[in-house]
């Protein structure tokens, strides 16, 4: 199987299923029932799109079934990025969080409706509008806090300036990304990164908040290569308990 | 496991946070506000209100309204409306709705057939 299109059907489905778990961790915690049911709601949809891009890639490489890429697959074969990895701090993270890395995603399904990967495109067209609610959600969030009073704003700040180099590791380069990009499958992590960074930086600026500065250096990478924040292992654990009893159990 | 020092999380694997005792007053108009929600089978239809939302705006009312309200049944549009926008009668002059008995033709006995023609037609779809 194509080494790229594995990495890139990896990392994108592990970057939700991470998060989505990580969400998910909030039910019966939000901070109001609403909101509570709305956050639920779009971690179950990231399970989801794990999901089917699990799928994509035991369909091509029949060994690894879905079940098992999600809960079996050793440590250093998951291809997330720190930022989804890391624990829940207060709601003001999580937010965040949420949006840098929701815009991300809606961006880069974006691209993938251009791919000529079809099995791709097709589920581009699938999910596009559970992104689209996504980004509205946390897009409405981050202006009504942006601009909600003073201890609002500064959290706001604080959470955005904490995530934002985790947010930039969401684009570092993977293995095979350059053969995707000549054979038109994926145009690779840079132009998604500009893309995004155009974006967000005028979403921040019409909020009423200030872009964090960059630089090279700033994005925290590692987790495209197997090189994991030490919150992965715990959660991971916790996500197999059931099969790490019963190894026939389906989820 | 060890958790970076800036880190500092609900979850009690890692630093653990104290949670911020919140001692903010809300004034008047402050804090969520509630909204009826309308929800459109399709196109066409009339919006048919289905329950209440709290949100800080609109907006967020109607993202909220999504999924409480859309989730479970077809969806294609939602209204959303300030509670506090809603002008109504009180339930103690409800005598004003008390038709006097010779008005009796006033009253759309027509909507029964209607009802019958739904049920009917619903029943030879199904068949």
């Amino acid at each position: 199987m194509n080494i790229g299109l594995k990495n890139l059907l990896l990392k994108t489905a592990d970057d939700s299923f991470i998060v989505g778990h990580r969400n998910s961790e909030w039910t019966g915690f939000g901070p109001f029932m609403e909101e509570d049911i709305a956050f639920a709601s779009m971690a179950q949809d990231k399970i989801g799109h794990a999901w089917a891009l699990y799928k994509l890639v035991e369909q091509m490489e029949p060994d690894h079934s879905a079940e098992w890429l999600a809960f079996q697959r050793p440590l250093k074969e998951f291809k997330s990025c720190h930022l989804v990895e890391l624990p829940n701090a207060e709601y003001d993270f999580s937010l965040i969080r949420h949006f840098l890395f929701d815009e991300a995603e809606l961006l880069r399904y974006t691209l993938f409706l251009e791919s000529s990967f079809e099995p791709l495109t097709h589920l581009a067209r699938k999910i596009k509008g559970e992104l689209k609610y996504h980004t509205m959600h946390a897009e409405t969030f981050l202006f009504q806090l942006a601009n909600g009073n003073e201890v609002s704003k500064a959290r706001m700040q604080s959470a955005l300036n904490e995530c934002f180099p985790y947010a930039l590791g969401l684009f570092e380069s993977f293995e095979g990304e350059k053969e995707l990009i000549q054979e038109g499958i994926y145009p690779g992590e840079q132009v998604l990164k500009d893309k995004w960074l155009a974006a967000i930086a005028e979403m921040i600026a019409e909020a009423g908040l200030k872009m964090p500065e960059f630089h090279a250096a700033s994005s925290v990478e590692g987790g495209r290569n197997g090189y994991h924040s030490d919150f992965l292992l715990p959660l991971l654990t916790e996500m197999r308990e059931v099969i790490a009893i019963d190894p026939n159990a389906e989820w | 496991m060890q958790a970076p020092k800036t880190m500092k999380s609900f979850d009690p694997r890692v630093n653990r946070i104290t949670p911020i005792e919140d001692k903010t007053e809300l004034l008047p108009g402050e804090g969520l506000l509630a909204f009826e929600v309308f929800h459109q089978k399709k196109r066409g239809d009339h919006h048919i209100h289905v329950g209440s939302v709290r949100a800080a705006n609109a907006t967020q009312a109607l993202l909220f309204a999504k999924e409480q309200y859309a989730r479970r049944q077809h969806c294609v549009n939602l209204w959303v409306v300030n509670t506090s926008d809603i002008t109504s009668f009180d339930y103690e002059d409800a005598d004003i709705f008390e038709t006097a008995i010779d008005k009796e033709y006033r009253e759309a006995y027509g909507f029964k057939v209607r009802d019958k023609i739904n049920a009917y037609k619903k029943e030879n779809q199904t068949k």
